[in-house]
Parts: C-alpha cells; sequence; structure tokens
C-alpha cells in the first residue's frame, strides 16, 4: 500500500483533531482532540517506520523497528498525560460546576 | 665619576619622599622636624644636583639618558620613563634645588604661624611642586615632561588655594588651574601630532627627525606647544591667572610664580629649540607675543597698590622678555634671563613677604613708607634686587636683558625699540615700588609702627644669599664685546642650541653696535630709575589713580572681557542646556522610553484575554505560519 493512504488519513485525522480543538468548549471533548492529534502524529510514525523497513530489508536485520518501539514509549507517556489531564478537568468541574473552557478565564483575575 | 650620574633619579625622588613623609604624618611631626625634612630633602637634592652640574659642565659631555623601566609600550609606540641629563637639565636641576632650598628655609620662620598640621600640609605641597618640576625638567620625552607640568598645575593649585577657607583664594586657584588646562590641551595635541607623525616622543629622535619634516607640520605643533607654554608661562592671552596667584602664601609666589613654574614654557621652547628654529612663523609668533605681554605687563604694574601684584605683573613682563628671546633666536639669552630672573625676582618676592610679614599682612604700599630704617637688611636686597631687574650694570639683569635686546635687534630694530621702552617702564615701576615702600614717612598705623621689625635669620639669610647671586649672577654671560670668550654660560649651553645656531647663522657681531644699544638701553633704565625714585620718595601716589590710569590700574579690564567674551557666554549656555536641552530634550527622551513602554504594554496586554479558544487559536496561527514558511521560503 502506498505510503500517501497514510499520510493523507494522518493529516485528516490531525486536522479533525486540530478543528476540534478551534471550535469546541467542552473540555473533555478537546482533549479527547488532542488525543486525536497525537494518534494521528504516532500512526504517522509506524506508517514511515514500515516503509523504512521494506527499503532497507537485507541490509540491516533491524531496520524499521526503532519508530514502532517509540511508538509504545509515546502511547505511555500519553496515558499518564491523561490522568493529569483527566483529573485538572475533575478538579474544574467541581470548582465551576461545568466543563466549560470559556470559564476559566476568570484565571487572569 | 659616571656614576653619579646614574643617582639622578635620587633628585626628583628625596622631595617625593619628603612629600610623602610631611604629608602622611602631618598630624604627629613637630614643626622644627617637618621644616627639617622639607628643607634638607631639597639641600641634599641640591648637593646631588651640583655634583651632577660638575660632571656635566666639563668640555665634550655627551647628553646621558638613564632609563628607569618602561613606561607606556602600545604597539610600536615606546616610551620609557627616562631622564635626561645634559647641561640644559643640570642648569635648571641646579636653579631650582637652589633657589628651592633658600625658600623652603625662608618658609619655616614666614609660615611659623601656621598650625603645625597646617604647616606640614604646606611643606608637603612644596615638596611636590619641586618634584613635579624636576620631573619636568629631567625627563627625556614629552610624556615625562608633561607629567612633571600638569604636576607643577596641580601644585600651584593647592598652594595658591592653601588657605582655602577664604573663598577669594580658592577662586584664584581655580583659575589659575583652569587657565593652565587651556595651555595643557595644547601641549597635548602637540604631543599627539608627534606621536603621529615621527613615531616617538623621546627628544633625540623627535629632534633627529624634525628636519626631514614638513614647515607646516612644524608650525603645527610649534604653535601648540607654544600655546602650552602660554598658560604655564603667564603669557597673552592666559596670563591673567598669575596676578591672582598672589593669593598664596608670599614664599610661594617667590618659588612658583617666579622663579620656576612658569619657566617651564621657557624650558619646554629652548628643549625643542631646534623645533622652533625650524618654523619661523612660529618664531614670530613667540617674538610677537613675548613683546606684547612684555609691554601690557609693565604698564599694568605702573599702577597697582598691592606690593605682590606690582611683582606679579613684573614677572609676567619679564618672562616676555624670555619669549622675545626665544622669538628672536637667542635661546641662551631667554634660559639666562631664566637664572638671573630667578634669582632676584626670588629675592623681590621673599624680601616683599618679610615686609608683609613685619607690616602684619598689609600688602597695600600706600600704607607703608619708611620702612628703611626698620628693615635695614630687606631694604638693601629689595634696592640691590631692583637695580638687577631694572637693568643696571654690572647687576645681573643687566647682562641677560641686553643678550636678548641685542638679538632683538639684529631679528628687527622695532623690536629693540619697544624692548627698550618695556624696560624704561620696568626701571619706573620698580623704583615707584622701593620708592613708595621703603622711602619718605611711614604711612601706616600706630599700632603696625610699633611692632616693626627685622625678620629673623631664617628670612634675612636666603635674603642675603639671593642678593649676592643677584649682583653677580650676571658675570657667567659678559657679552663678546666686553672681553672674548667671556660668555661662561653660552659655551656651556653650546651643544644644546647648536643645531639652531647653525641655521640662526652667525650674527656679523658689530661691536660699536652693541656698545651703543647697552648705552641706550642703560641710559632709559637709569632714566626710569632715577625719575621713579625722585618722583616717589617724597611724594608718594596716594589718590585713586583717575582718567587712562584708572584703566592700567583696572589691569586694562582684561579680566571683565574675558568674563564677558568667556564666562558670561558659557554660563548663559549652560543655562539654556539646563532650562531647554536638559529639559525638554534629555528628559523628554527618558521620559518618552518609559511612556512608550507603558503605554505598548497596556494594548499587548488585551491579547491575553484569557479565552482558552483564543490562545489555541493563535497557536495554530503560529503553527501554520511555520508551516508556510518551511514550504515556501525556506527551498
Amino acid at each position: 500500500m502506498p505510503i500517501n493512504y497514510y499520510i493523507f488519513l494522518s493529516v485528516a485525522l490531525f486536522c479533525i483533531g486540530v478543528t476540534g480543538v478551534l471550535t469546541r468548549r467542552n473540555a473533555i471533548i478537546i482533549f479527547m482532540c488532542v488525543e486525536l492529534m497525537l494518534n494521528s502524529v504516532n500512526l504517522l510514525l509506524v506508517a514511515f517506520s514500515k516503509m523504512h523497513h521494506l527499503a532497507l530489508i537485507g541490509k540491516h536485520a533491524d531496520a524499521g523497528t526503532n519508530a514502532q518501539i517509540f511508538v509504545f514509549f509515546i502511547m505511555v507517556v500519553a496515558a499518564a498525560e491523561v490522568s493529569v489531564g483527566l483529573a485538572i478537568i475533575v478538579m474544574m468541574y467541581r470548582n465551576t460546576h461545568s466543563v466549560d473552557v470559556n470559564f476559566l478565564n476568570r484565571l487572569k483575575h | 665619576m659616571n656614576n653619579i650620574i646614574n643617582l639622578i633619579w635620587l633628585v626628583p625622588v628625596l622631595p617625593l619622599a619628603g612629600f610623602l613623609i610631611n604629608g602622611l604624618f602631618r598630624k604627629r611631626l613637630s614643626k622644627s622636624l617637618t621644616g627639617i625634612i622639607g628643607s634638607g630633602v631639597i639641600l641634599i637634592s641640591f648637593i646631588i644636583s651640583f655634583l651632577i652640574f660638575l660632571q656635566v659642565k666639563q668640555p665634550g659631555f655627551e647628553p646621558v639618558v638613564v632609563a628607569l623601566f618602561d613606561f607606556i609600550n602600545v604597539g610600536k609606540l615606546n616610551i620609557s620613563f627616562a631622564f635626561q641629563v645634559d647641561q640644559l637639565s643640570a642648569l635648571f636641576l641646579l636653579i631650582i634645588t637652589g633657589v628651592g632650598f633658600l625658600i623652603h628655609v625662608y618658609s619655616t620662620s614666614y609660615m611659623h604661624e601656621e598650625e603645625s598640621q597646617h604647616f606640614a600640609r604646606y611643606f608637603a605641597y612644596l615638596n611636590l611642586f619641586v618634584f613635579s618640576m624636576l620631573l619636568l625638567v629631567l625627563g627625556a620625552n614629552f610624556i615625562i615632561m608633561f607629567i612633571g607640568w600638569e604636576g607643577v598645575g596641580l601644585c600651584s593649585y593647592l598652594l595658591i588655594g592653601f588657605w582655602f577657607k577664604n573663598l577669594n583664594y580658592g577662586d584664584a586657584a581655580k583659575k589659575a588651574f583652569i587657565m593652565n588646562r587651556f595651555g595643557d590641551v595644547g601641549f597635548l595635541i602637540a604631543t599627539f601630532w608627534m606621536i603621529n607623525q615621527f613615531g616617538s616622543v623621546t627628544f633625540s629622535e623627535v629632534f633627529s627627525k624634525a628636519h626631514d619634516t614638513s614647515t607646516f607640520v612644524l608650525t603645527g605643533i610649534t604653535l601648540l606647544l607654544f600655546l602650552g607654554a602660554t598658560g604655564k608661562s603667564a603669557q597673552i592671552p592666559l596670563y591673567t591667572w598669575l596676578p591672582d596667584a598672589m593669593a598664596g602664601p608670599t614664599p610661594v609666589s617667590a618659588l612658583i610664580h617666579a622663579a620656576t613654574m612658569v619657566t617651564a614654557g621657557i624650558y619646554m621652547i629652548a628643549r625643542s629649540n631646534i623645533m622652533f628654529t625650524l618654523s619661523p612663523i612660529t618664531q614670530t609668533v613667540v617674538a610677537v607675543i613675548g613683546l606684547a605681554t612684555a609691554i601690557l605687563a609693565a604698564t599694568i604694574a605702573l599702577k597697582q597698590n598691592d606690593i605682590k601684584k606690582v611683582l606679579a605683573y613684573s614677572t609676567v613682563s619679564q618672562l616676555g622678555y624670555m619669549f622675545l628671546g626665544l622669538g628672536v633666536g637667542a635661546y641662551t639669552g631667554a634660559v639666562f634671563h631664566v637664572m638671573t630672573h630667578a634669582f632676584f625676582k626670588a629675592l623681590l618676592f621673599l624680601g616683599a613677604g618679610s615686609v608683609i610679614h613685619a607690616m602684619g599682612g598689609e600688602q597695600d604700599i600706600r600704607k607703608m613708607g619708611g620702612l628703611k630704617k626698620y628693615l635695614p637688611i630687606t631694604q638693601i636686597t629689595f634696592l640691590l634686587a631692583c637695580f638687577a631687574i631694572a637693568g643696571i650694570p654690572p647687576f645681573s639683569g643687566f647682562f641677560s636683558k641686553d643678550e636678548i635686546l641685542a638679538n632683538a635687534f639684529a631679528k628687527n630694530p622695532v623690536y629693540y625699540i619697544i624692548g627698550v621702552f618695556g624696560a624704561l617702564l620696568t626701571a619706573f615701576y620698580m623704583f615707584r615700588l622701593y620708592a613708595t615702600t621703603f622711602l619718605g614717612k611711614f604711612r601706616g598705623t600706630h599700632e603696625q609702627e610699633h611692632h616693626l621689625h627685622e625678620s629673623p635669620a631664617a628670612i634675612t639669610f636666603p635674603l642675603i644669599v639671593l642678593a649676592i647671586l643677584s649682583v653677580i649672577g650676571g658675570f657667567v654671560g659678559i657679552p663678546e664685546a666686553f672681553a672674548k670668550n667671556a660668555h661662561v654660560l653660552e659655551h656651556y649651553l653650546e651643544p644644546i642650541f647648536a643645531e639652531s645656531n647653525k641655521i640662526h647663522e652667525a650674527q656679523p657681531s658689530n661691536q660699536s653696535t652693541e656698545l651703543l644699544l647697552m648705552a641706550v638701553s642703560v641710559v632709559v633704565a637709569s632714566i626710569g630709575v632715577i625719575y621713579g625714585w625722585t618722583r616717589f620718595s617724597k611724594n608718594p601716589d596716594l589718590e585713586d589713580a583717575t582718567g587712562f590710569g584708572k584703566v592700567l590700574a583696572n589691569k586694562w579690564y582684561v579680566d571683565e572681557f574675558y568674563n564677558a567674551i568667556v564666562v558670561k557666554p558659557l554660563n548663559a549656555l549652560a543655562t539654556f542646556f539646563n532650562n531647554i536641552f536638559e529639559k525638554s530634550i534629555i528628559d523628554g527622551i527618558v521620559n518618552g522610553v518609559g511612556k512608550g513602554v507603558k503605554y505598548g504594554s497596556r494594548q499587548i496586554r488585551l491579547i491575553q484575554s484569557g479565552q482558552v479558544g483564543g490562545y489555541v487559536l493563535l497557536m495554530v496561527i503560529g503553527m501554520v505560519i511555520l508551516f508556510l514558511v518551511e514550504i515556501f521560503i525556506k527551498k
């Protein structure tokens, strides 16, 4: 399968993520969109890694595996980040009784 | 015997040590100890100088440069801290330490009423002054000379303002310092120009390269050097500080403003004689300025009533003669006059100090008179000095002044005629001073008359020594017209001025003309002496001057003129800058920066709205811009 399809899919997912972040006010939805952007990049990493592996097959035994391992790291870190992010959202809900990010502008006062 | 010259560094270092001891321990030393240290170091310096002089005066002595250490070493420019011992500097060493020693001895008595702390401060300054002056004449390059040059300026400031609690004295000190500063700028620029032109400031190198330099450059350098000399040696237009400098203690006037410091300019020009000889325009300027100063100061001296002011203007006038000598190429004559002038002018000032001492601080000659019978030694020595300065043979001033005038005649008879007129004025005002002070009836208060007494030995001893020198000092320079090869000083100084004398070409020495010139000047001076004596001995001029005399008494209003053309405009400019430039422009810029930052930050603050969406939008816009840059511009 040509690499282009993966790239288009990733770009599409990323743009959906960006649009979501920009247009939505619900903190949980924004959070999900951020995860979407992150994972679109993960997808791209795996795709490039596979391509790299195919190009160098037979020359280097471990070619193309690095990025796939790297993606796992990113997932683990993202999981940790999610726990922090969700905790912040819970605290925010307790304080404002809402998950609307526009209420957060009170921070400037 | 050569090793005595290696001790040359001791000559200036001893007074420096005296300065440090007296200056640092001024609160602990007793007055007698201070006096012994202060005078003793100068005496030792004098003895060393004398031994060096004996070495130097042997025929065929070659100048010795004693390099002590590297002073400035930048790129190709190498200035070493070196002393030059030759005929000229050895002669000046003798004058400075010799006259300086006598004045130190005199001061131990004259300043005895000061508190011991101030007494020590006074001696510390005097020693520092002698140190600076020795540095000035010993330096083997223009930079070392400049250190001494600045040093004497500083010390004159300190000593004129010695009684600094009197604000007028403080102002006089400032005036001396600032006036000198104008001249110093000229000296400095000349030094820089020399570095640029010759790549060196060492005397020997500069003078040997001077022959191959364009006249334009030499004229520029020498004119700037001369500007320096006008400041230090009190010539038009920078002479006005010297009469005001009489605010200092009288021995200071004798040391600084008569015998040594003011001769710095003469020394500097005599030292760089070859450069001046090679630029005839400067020579003419020097001669004309010297002559003009001689006459101007002499006319002012006619109507002054302060005993020290008369002497101050006569100093300015005599310095004018020295510059006339330098300007017409009579370098030996100028140095000769420096020497004789150091003797008789120090004597006059010290005599005046003795009079002031006896009168309890009174300086106005209209309130003196008839002091002859109370102060016999002072009177007789003062009279001898007056004869010397008036140029009556066989006193020393006659020989030196006539040498200058004879050379002036050879250059241009007009110089001679004006010079002789100045000599007439000199004789007249000196004997006006003498007659008003010492002859006639006493005009002071009864109480002052009661206190009149001859000064103690510490004061009369220097007077007597200087009087002897004033009388016989001229015999080292007996003109050729009287006796062949009797001009000892000329032969002594010949190596210094040999190059210049070659260029000036030997004057056809017409002996009958020379004798005639001498006769004329002696007759003219005698007329001045006799007229001054008879006119003022019985009926001294006690009224305030009127008419033209008032102009003279007010010093031609030169101070007022300077005030109007320099001080007032400067004050106006300063007021303008303070009120308008400072307030609207400088303050405007400073406050404007503050206001601009404040306004800008208030506007930028609005972007920080607190809306999360807004931040994200900005972030995305930033990313898109980076993306576009990456794609379209980087390639």
